[in-house]
Order: structure tokens, then C-alpha cells, then sequence
């Protein structure tokens, strides 16, 4: 496991070598933030205060925590291997001794957790101070709501690797990159809660892996869902994780015999 | 005959391309069966396209042969991937392996842990390539940062860190000057002599061939051309080496008794200037000068050698 290991430091590493970048991305972030206040907070408002389970504290905490996880939680799409597929680079990972999903998985999983320390933590600091936000006062949804949004991260990248890995076929995945970002923002809970979502749609987002990625994090970071029901998304995260990584494996196993390398 | 370290028997690989609407089948690699000994180096040459990546990407298991057979370290490459890389390092001269963002010792650091090599094996490796490749200049500075020859360097000591027994090279100096390439070649050679590592090279420059390799595989549309060696390839080509000498007076080419295996190519200035064409194998640059000076004084003379590009052609030609 050592090298994976060293894999998640070295992708943390290179990702801080563009600190501008991360900068901007934060100025996106809580911008971003500001205008997801104005309008969730005013519907609650207009809702008499209270909405599905929400009111003004715990949305502003629901905001500020999914800006913050933004930039760390892949609903773009793109991925570095996905680039490395297309121009052909993807051979020198083929020239290690390792597996080709495990190490694209654990350089993507360091660079997204790098975006916590200028992006991340910054966002929620912000949202808390300006806006103010419900949090937690007891201590164990902190301790699991960490573990949940490494779930996240993780289950993000396993997820976004199965984009990547249909370039083994398309070779340019710029349709589906788009695709999945179109659909992965929305269910993940990113514009609005999913519980605010109407039954059928709410149903067909948890039989996705989205939710795992931001929602659940959220979720049990901010205390909305605690004790049993929290283990319960937990749960859920990790059997994503399994099932995302499993067909990875799968489709990085048959792309591999279609594997035309680009560019000579 | 100990084990070969290559092996393959009627190697084929065919790629799908789509041409407007039409698809249609190129073959790259076309009944390959290639027999490498350990110790050898081997030039693997041919123009653009012949099949030379292709065949190096079945060889180390990134690309699944169409048919055929191949065998790498005694293994199978497709199948035993990881195992096998552990014995072959591999240079693409225009990819990187290294870390683009990070410090040049930064990916020693990371493919000594990826090749599980002991911190102390892997502490005397770098020590001993980093003095020899000369890395220590740039050795903290970011890989995207350093030149083209100061990244091959570091490209070449990345995938011979781990002690390979094989090393294939395609296109190490491609787009290197002169004194980068020779520096790499010398190092190259001294490696071989201390460890010896078979080498297999990809290379348009006759320079490398000749430098490097004590036998030449040419390639032509996927097949073999040619396998043997350098001197071997020049003489069944005919490939000649060409001395060009200029006269204090003219000579009519007839005045010129030239020795076996030379013979007169073309004049200039009615006869002041002669371009005299000989077989390295049957006549010396001595014996043909000497022939010429006892027909005139000589006052400046040029040798050509011939190229890697000239001999591929005239065996391409040859097979047409």
C-alpha cells in the first residue's frame, strides 16, 4: 500500500505547486456561496422559516459546508487520466508495477484533498463568520462527518475514473465529461438539497452514487442526520466506493485490450 | 544458449483506423519473431510508422498483441504486467515518467517506493545516476522547469533506477544536440560494460546505432528487413562511405587507379574535384587516398559516412 500511499502525497504536492489557481477557486466558491444564500435562505424564509427539516442555520450550514467541499468533490468531470488516455501518456503508467485505476485514484484523491486547505476550510470560515451557520456542539459528527467527506472525495474520483475509462473506447470523453457534469452537480445536492427534491427524483438520486459524494458529507458533517441514521449514509458511501471501484477495475481490464495509444 | 530476454514468434498487431467514412485495417507489426540474448544491444530502426513503438508496446505488456506471441524476461508482458516491469525500464523519448510539478528527486523518491526497492539499494542507485547523468544541478528543480536534455537525463536515470535487465529506449535522443547526445551514449555504453543490461533502442540517429548497438534489426512495413550487424547492413545495401578530394591540378577520373572496392563517383571543375565512393570492409580511407595522391597533390579531402535514413531507404527501395 506504501506506494498508493506516496501516490496521495505526491498528488497533494503537485496540486500545491498552483496556489492562484486555488485562490480563484475560492473567490468562485463563496461567491457562488453568497448567491446560493440569497436564494435558499430567502425560499426558507418564505416557507415560514422551517423547510423539509431546514431552517435558516442548518441551510446556511448546507451551503457553506458544499461550497467548501466543492472544490475537493470532482462534479466536473475531468480528470487527469482522462487527458493521459488521450494523448497517449497513459503508457507510462502502464510501464509500472502498479495498478493503473489504484494509482490515478490515489494522485486525483491528493490533489482533491489539497483543495480542502485553500478552498475547503476558507469556504466554511467565510460562510460562518459573515452569513453564520448551525453546527454541531457535541463532538462525533465531526469525527464521522471527517470520515464521510473522504468517502466523498474518494467516492468522486472512483466515480469520475469510470468517465476517464471510457476513453479506452472513445478516446476523446469531452461529451461524457460533460454529461456527467450536468448530472452529478444536480443530484449530488449541489443547487438544492436532495431532500428538498420531489419523492421520484429524490428516489432516483439515491440509487446513484452522486449523493455520496456531497450530500451524505454534508449531511452528517453538519449534524442534519445523526447517530444510527448518519452510520446509515456512512454505510452507503462505502458500498458506492466498492461498487464505483469494482467496475473501474472491470473497465480498465477490457479497455486495456482496447487500448490504442495516441501519438505514436 | 541461456534464455532470450525477447522472444516472439509471428507477433501481429493490427489497428482499426477510420478513414472518412470507411474503416480499414493497417497492420503495424506484422509476423514479427524476434530472438533477443541477454547482453545484447540491439538497434531496432525503420522509418516512421514501420512498427517499432508498436512492437516495443507489446513487448512490455501496454498494448495486446492482435496474434502472435511474445516473451519478456521470460514472461508473458500482457499477462505478468507488473511483474515484468519490475525487470525492464523503459524511456519514451516524448513522454515524461517523471512528476511534472515536483522536484526532480521527488520521483526517485516515488519509483523507488513504487519499485520497492530498499532505502538503501535506493539511496546508492540514485547516488551512483546522479553522478553519472550529472543530476545534481537541477536535482530540486520541478521537471517542468528543466531543458530537453536535462529531463532525458533524468528520464533515462528514472527507468534504470531500479536496476533493469532490460532497457528499451525509443527515440532517446530525439530532438537532443550533439553534446547532450554524447554524453548520453557514453553513459549508456558504461552502463552496459558495468551491468550488463541488454539495451533495445528505437533511433533515426546512425550515431546511436553505431555508438551503441552491436546489431541492427530493420524493420519495413511490420517485417523484417534486415538482422545483423551495422557493417553487415552497410555492405548488403551497398551503402558507401564517400571521400571527396580536391586537387592541386585536374585529373581525368581514368588517371585515377583506384583500389578494389572504390570506385569513382562523380568529378567537379573538369577534374579539380573528385567524390570517390569505397566499402569500409575492402578498402581503407588510407589506400584510396593514397591511390589518389599519385595521380595529384591532394589539398583537401571530406569523408561522408552513410547514414541511418540513406541505408533504410535503400533497403525499402531494394524490397520494392
Amino acid at each position: 500500500m506504501r506506494p498508493y500511499a506516496l501516490l496521495v502525497l505526491a498528488g497533494f504536492r503537485q496540486q500545491s505547486a498552483y496556489r492562484l489557481a486555488a485562490l480563484a477557486g475560492l473567490v468562485a466558491n463563496t461567491t457562488f456561496g453568497f448567491l446560493k444564500v440569497a436564494i435558499l435562505l430567502a425560499t426558507v424564509e418564505a416557507a415560514g422559516g422551517e423547510l423539509n427539516g431546514y431552517d435558516a442555520g442548518s441551510m446556511a450550514a448546507y451551503i457553506w459546508i458544499s461550497q467548501g467541499l466543492l472544490g475537493s468533490v470532482n462534479l466536473f468531470g475531468r480528470t487527469e487520466v482522462a487527458e493521459r488516455i488521450r494523448t497517449g501518456d497513459v503508457v507510462v503508467d502502464f510501464l509500472r508495477p502498479l495498478d493503473v485505476q489504484g494509482a490515478a485514484v490515489a494522485t486525483e484523491v491528493g490533489r482533491n484533498l489539497f483543495a480542502l486547505l485553500p478552498r475547503g476550510i476558507p469556504s466554511v470560515l467565510v460562510g460562518a463568520l459573515v452569513v453564520g451557520m448551525t453546527m454541531p456542539t457535541s463532538p462525533l459528527p465531526y469525527a464521522l462527518g471527517l470520515v464521510s467527506v473522504l468517502l466523498g472525495i474518494t467516492v468522486s474520483v472512483t466515480t469520475v475514473y469510470l468517465v476517464a475509462a471510457t476513453g479506452f473506447w472513445l478516446v476523446e470523453t469531452r461529451g461524457v465529461q460533460i454529461l456527467y457534469m450536468v448530472v452529478s452537480g444536480f443530484l449530488a445536492g449541489l443547487f438544492v438539497p436532495i431532500s428538498l427534491f420531489p419523492a421520484p427524483l429524490l428516489a432516483l438520486a439515491s440509487a446513484t452514487p452522486f449523493p455520496s459524494m456531497l450530500q451524505y458529507p454534508v449531511d452528517v458533517l453538519s449534524g442534519r442526520v445523526e447517530g444510527v441514521a448518519a452510520l446509515g449514509l456512512v454505510a452507503a458511501q462505502v458500498a458506492w466506493l466498492v461498487a464505483t471501484a469494482a467496475l473501474g477495475h472491470v473497465l480498465t481490464r477490457r479497455g486495456r485490450h482496447k487500448l490504442e495509444v495516441q501519438g505514436g | 544458449m541461456s534464455e532470450p530476454i525477447i522472444e516472439t514468434r509471428r507477433l501481429t498487431r493490427t489497428f482499426r483506423v477510420r478513414d472518412g467514412l470507411t474503416r480499414r485495417t493497417v497492420v503495424a507489426v506484422e509476423d514479427l519473431s524476434l530472438r533477443v540474448d541477454p547482453g545484447e544491444a540491439v538497434g531496432y530502426i525503420g522509418a516512421n510508422g514501420a512498427g517499432k513503438s508498436t512492437t516495443i508496446k507489446m513487448l512490455t505488456g501496454i498494448l495486446v498483441p492482435t496474434s502472435g506471441e511474445a516473451r519478456t524476461c521470460g514472461l508473458r508482458p500482457v499477462a505478468d504486467r507488473r511483474r515484468l516491469a519490475r525487470q525492464v525500464g523503459v524511456v519514451f523519448g516524448q513522454r515524461s515518467q517523471l512528476w511534472w510539478d515536483l522536484p526532480v528527486g521527488d520521483s526517485f523518491g516515488l519509483l523507488a517506493a513504487i519499485h520497492r526497492l530498499s532505502p538503501a539499494d535506493a539511496a546508492s542507485r540514485r547516488d551512483e545516476l546522479v553522478a553519472q547523468l550529472e543530476l545534481k544541478e537541477f536535482w530540486t528543480t520541478p521537471v517542468r522547469q528543466l531543458s530537453l536534455g536535462q529531463r532525458m537525463r533524468a528520464e533515462v536515470a528514472a527507468a534504470l533506477l531500479h536496476r533493469p535487465r532490460l532497457v528499451i529506449l525509443d527515440e532517446p535522443t530525439i530532438g537532443l544536440d550533439v553534446l547532450s547526445k554524447q554524453r548520453l551514449r557514453e553513459f549508456l555504453v558504461a552502463e552496459r560494460r558495468e551491468h550488463g543490461t541488454t539495451l533495445l533502442l528505437t533511433t533515426h540517429d546512425m550515431g546511436d546505432v553505431e555508438r551503441l548497438c552491436d546489431r541492427v534489426v530493420l524493420v519495413d512495413r511490420g517485417r523484417t528487413a534486415y538482422d545483423g550487424d551495422l557493417a553487415g547492413l552497410s555492405r548488403t545495401v551497398g551503402a558507401q562511405r564517400v571521400m571527396t578530394v580536391d586537387l592541386a591540378e585536374p585529373v581525368p577520373a581514368t588517371a585515377l587507379a583506384l583500389p578494389d572496392g572504390a570506385s569513382h563517383v562523380g568529378e567537379e571543375g573538369h577534374g579539380l574535384r573528385h567524390r570517390i565512393g569505397f566499402d569500409s570492409e575492402q578498402a581503407t580511407a588510407a589506400a584510396v587516398l593514397a591511390a589518389v595522391s599519385t595521380a595529384a597533390e591532394v589539398l583537401d579531402l571530406s569523408i561522408e559516412e552513410p547514414d541511418v535514413e540513406d541505408v533504410v531507404r535503400r533497403v525499402y527501395a531494394s524490397r520494392r
